[in-house]
């Protein structure tokens, strides 16, 4: 019975750690997603609808993986040329509590893929589908969204603040509501 | 008059009582009689005024008419005024005449114009331009023009929406947009002439530069050193606006209008297409050398001078070589844009110091004989005389900490890089002065014949650096370097200092604790005006640096004061207020303090800029009551 308790912890934990470093070894890459409406108002008349959730959201939240990988695209695609670290410059700061169009994976991922009009520009044509989710999980977790089993813990570069796994939450700079 | 206002001085302290003293419509009679009382002693005394040693050539800085028609007041780019109504005496007493809001919260860089009696401003985008009626009280507005530029182009202007101003000529305003058009409004009625597409913002092309009228044509350059964008400057025709001529900044001397007139001064500007050989194979097409600052126009010697850009990308290993003709200065004949000559004020630039700058054109004795000299307080931290007719350096004296270079080799011409303060990839540097904002970035000095200094308002900060890999996207930056600033030594990250031309030393200096990214102007009673972050506009004297008045406005102040003289005949000044620019864009940007290298490494020296100011956008005229 012990022995079954502390199987069971541990193919759990085992499961827990899988789900953390998974990594689909055929991704779905090809360029851009189907059409996914993604409001970017939470205003609507007659009562909130539940907005749309996208499946691949939640796969890619939470994967160390696709974390790293999104930190690794955000230079790579100039992401950081436009909002620095996430701090902001010619585009606005990513890591505050402060988003002008949604901060759900869903809306990120919309913001990445269409671009948006005060000089957002789009990728679609630029980043494969699965690679724009691997950057909105990384977005989030500029501002403590993410969590710190899974987000980046140590920058190679200049120390420009502090590693994405100790980022307090965004909303409430760490502190309790 | 004039002459009456400024030798008055002596017996100003004495009117200045009487004045308050007496009810307001008999102040200016007792002025008057004053000044006769006091006249017969003070011609004595001016009968022979000392030629100034050091003065602008008279054709590009004519006498003045009590106008501003251009940014820089004149051809020479002095921003001196002959008004000296308001002077060093009576400066404590100015208060505001009016204030207009421009409705743009964004960073105010732009210099008023004031035609006639009418007052042009124009904002940063989406750069509405409005005209003010001064004659009438209030100065309520005459007409507004909005471009209605593409919002999208705000994503690709690397520091923060600025406009650095119009211009007049011919009755008519020309004025750019950050989309990268150029547009010519009739002044009187603010109807659009012509509208002339020059600018890509697919490429991260934009403009922000208050162009230049010279000979009818208007001559533009573009922005984009931070998205490998090629530079260049073009002339339209003040007519059509179609483009009589184009020279880029990079690339084949065909391209740079380089030929049989080019005779560039220093060895190492000479040789066929330096503009490609100095660069990898290519990297000249995306290499920045743009110019969106200050151009100067010497008529006597039909010559335009303009600076170019940092070369891009900024992490400098990945562009070996000299990297011609970025951060350097051009002087072109304004007909066909041909080069004359060229200096490289840092030839394989490190650390972002572009070289567009503000160029005093000013004629002076050198070591006994008489040159026509061009004086620029350059980015990289040197205060350099050159003779405007080579191209050679006469003097660099750093104005400020500099460790980044070891001062420049006059035979040469080459600024000695230390290798101690070199970046590279993967290679973290720490420490080093000035910062990519330079000592001294866009914001213009002014020059007073009467004292023979140059007012420079400045940095004092430092930074640390690292080159990162870097991938060419068009319209996405193009920059390879991780940045983050401090304060420079003493802690004080702006001073506002005056410079003895022809000791080249400084004559004083006032330690600002936000850098001081206003322009400055100067005037014949001797009263210097410029503004800070905070938000203080500040008089000091221009003999002494003294505070003589400050008022403080309702956002951060970075744009460029004028004087004029009113429709009333009295004298005014003005300035807009608005924070904002790469030193502001912490507050016109949002951007978040806990990143040290957002704002391309500004926003680390600048996190307490968003508890001292916010953002705004507010013309402010001031006069004496
Ligand atoms: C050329 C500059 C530029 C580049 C490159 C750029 N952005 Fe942006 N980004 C902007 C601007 C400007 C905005 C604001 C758009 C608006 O307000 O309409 C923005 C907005 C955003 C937002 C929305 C923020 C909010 O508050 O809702 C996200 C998320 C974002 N960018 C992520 C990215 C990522 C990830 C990349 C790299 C793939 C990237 N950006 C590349 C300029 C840029």
């Amino acid at each position: 019975m012990r022995l079954g308790l502390a199987t069971l912890v541990c193919v759990t934990l085992a499961l827990g750690a899988c789900q953390r470093e998974e990594r689909d070894t055929r991704p779905q890459s090809s360029l851009g997603s189907g059409e996914q409406p993604t409001p970017v108002t939470t205003l609507e008349p007659g009562g909130q609808r539940p907005s749309p959730s996208d499946n691949k959201a939640a796969s890619f939240e939470a994967n160390a993986f696709h974390l790293s990988e999104g930190k690794r695209l955000f230079g790579w695609f100039n992401c950081s040329g436009c909002h620095a670290n996430g701090g902001g410059g010619m585009g606005p700061a990513l890591m505050d509590e402060k988003w002008i169009y949604g901060s759900s994976m869903e809306s990120i991922h919309a913001t990445i893929r269409d671009g948006r009009p005060n000089g957002m520009p789009s990728f679609r044509e630029k980043i494969p589908d699965d690679q724009i989710w691997e950057l909105a999980a990384f977005v989030r977790s500029l501002g403590g969204n993410a969590p710190s089993s899974a987000a980046p813990s140590r920058n190679d570069d200049m120390m420009t603040h502090p590693s994405e796994n100790r980022m307090p939450d965004a909303a409430t700079l760490g502190k309790s509501p | 008059m004039k002459q009456a206002a400024q030798s008055a001085r002596p017996c100003a302290h004495q009117a200045r009582i009487k004045r308050s003293a007496a009810p307001r419509q008999y102040s200016q009679s007792i002025l008057a009689v004053l000044l006769l009382a006091c006249g017969p002693l003070l011609t004595a005394a001016s009968e022979a005024p000392p030629a100034p040693t050091i003065s602008p050539p008279a054709a590009a800085a004519p006498p003045d008419d009590g106008q501003w028609t251009m940014p820089a007041k004149n051809y020479a780019s002095t921003r001196y005024s002959d008004l000296a109504e308001i002077n060093e005496g009576n400066a404590k007493n100015l208060q505001v005449a009016f204030t207009f809001s421009t409705g743009v919260n964004k960073g105010q860089e732009a210099a008023p114009l004031v035609v006639g009696s009418t007052m042009y401003i124009v904002t940063p985008f989406p750069n509405i331009v409005y005209a003010l009626d001064l004659s009438k009280p209030g100065a309520p507005m005459k007409w507004k023009y909005e471009p209605n530029p593409e919002p999208a182009a705000q994503g690709v202007a690397c520091c923060d929406v600025v406009n650095r101003g119009t211009a007049f000529a011919d009755g008519r305003i020309f004025f750019n947009t950050l989309d990268g058009h150029t547009i010519a409004l009739n002044a009187d009625s603010g109807q659009p002439i012509w509208n002339a597409h020059i600018g890509n913002i697919n490429i991260g092309e934009t403009i922000t530069m208050a162009p230049l009228v010279v000979k009818g044509k208007v001559l533009v350059g573009n922005s984009g050193g931070e998205m490998g964008v090629r530079g260049w400057i073009k002339a339209l025709d003040a007519s059509d606006g179609h483009v009589v001529w184009t020279a880029y900044n990079t690339g084949p001397d065909k391209d740079v209008l380089i030929g049989p007139d080019f005779k560039p001064h220093y060895d190492m500007d000479k040789g066929k297409d330096l503009g490609v050989t100095t660069w990898p194979p290519e990297a000249w097409k995306i290499g920045g050398g743009n110019m969106w600052g200050w151009i100067s126009y010497d008529p006597d010697l039909n010559l335009i001078f303009h600076g170019t850009g940092n070369p891009g990308p900024w992490n400098p290993d990945l562009r070996p070589g000299d990297n011609k003709w970025t951060s350097g200065i051009f002087a072109r004949n304004p007909d066909n844009g041909a080069a004359q000559w060229f200096y490289q004020w840092t030839p394989h630039d490190l650390h972002d110091y572009d070289g567009i700058n503000e160029q005093v054109l000013l004629n002076m004795k050198w070591q006994g004989k008489p040159r026509k000299v061009l004086v620029r307080p350059e980015r990289n931290g040197y205060l350099y005389v050159l003779d405007r007719t080579t191209g050679e350096v006469l003097s660099a004296k750093p104005f400020g900490p500099v460790n980044s270079s070891k001062g420049v080799d006059l035979k040469t011409g080459r600024l000695v890089e230390n290798p101690d303060k070199k970046t590279g990839t993967g290679k973290v540097v720490r420490d080093i002065c000035p910062t990519a904002s330079g000592l001294k970035d866009w914001q213009p000095s002014a020059f007073s014949p009467k004292t023979g200094l140059l007012y420079i308002p400045h940095n004092n900060l430092c930074m640390d650096e690292e080159g990162v890999e870097v991938n060419y996207i068009a319209g996405t930056p193009y920059v390879g370097m991780n940045v983050r600033m401090i304060p420079g030594p003493g802690g004080n990250r702006g001073a506002f200092t005056a410079w003895d031309i022809a000791a080249e030393k400084p004559a004083w200096s006032l330690k600002e604790n936000f850098p001081v990214w206003s322009g400055a102007v100067v005037t014949a009673g001797d009263v210097v005006f410029y503004g800070t972050m905070e938000g203080w506009f500040k008089a000091v004297s221009a003999k002494t640096g003294d505070l003589l008045w400050q008022f403080k406005t309702s956002s951060g102040i970075i744009g460029q004061p004028i004087t004029y003289r009113g429709p009333d005949g009295h004298q005014y000044v003005a300035i807009l207020s608005g924070v904002g620019g790469w030193a502001g864009a912490i507050v016109s940007g949002d951007l978040d303090p806990h990143d040290a290298t957002a704002a391309l490494g500004f926003v680390n020296a600048m996190k307490d800029l968003k508890n001292a100011t916010t953002a705004g956008g507010t013309l402010y005229v001031f006069r004496l009551p």
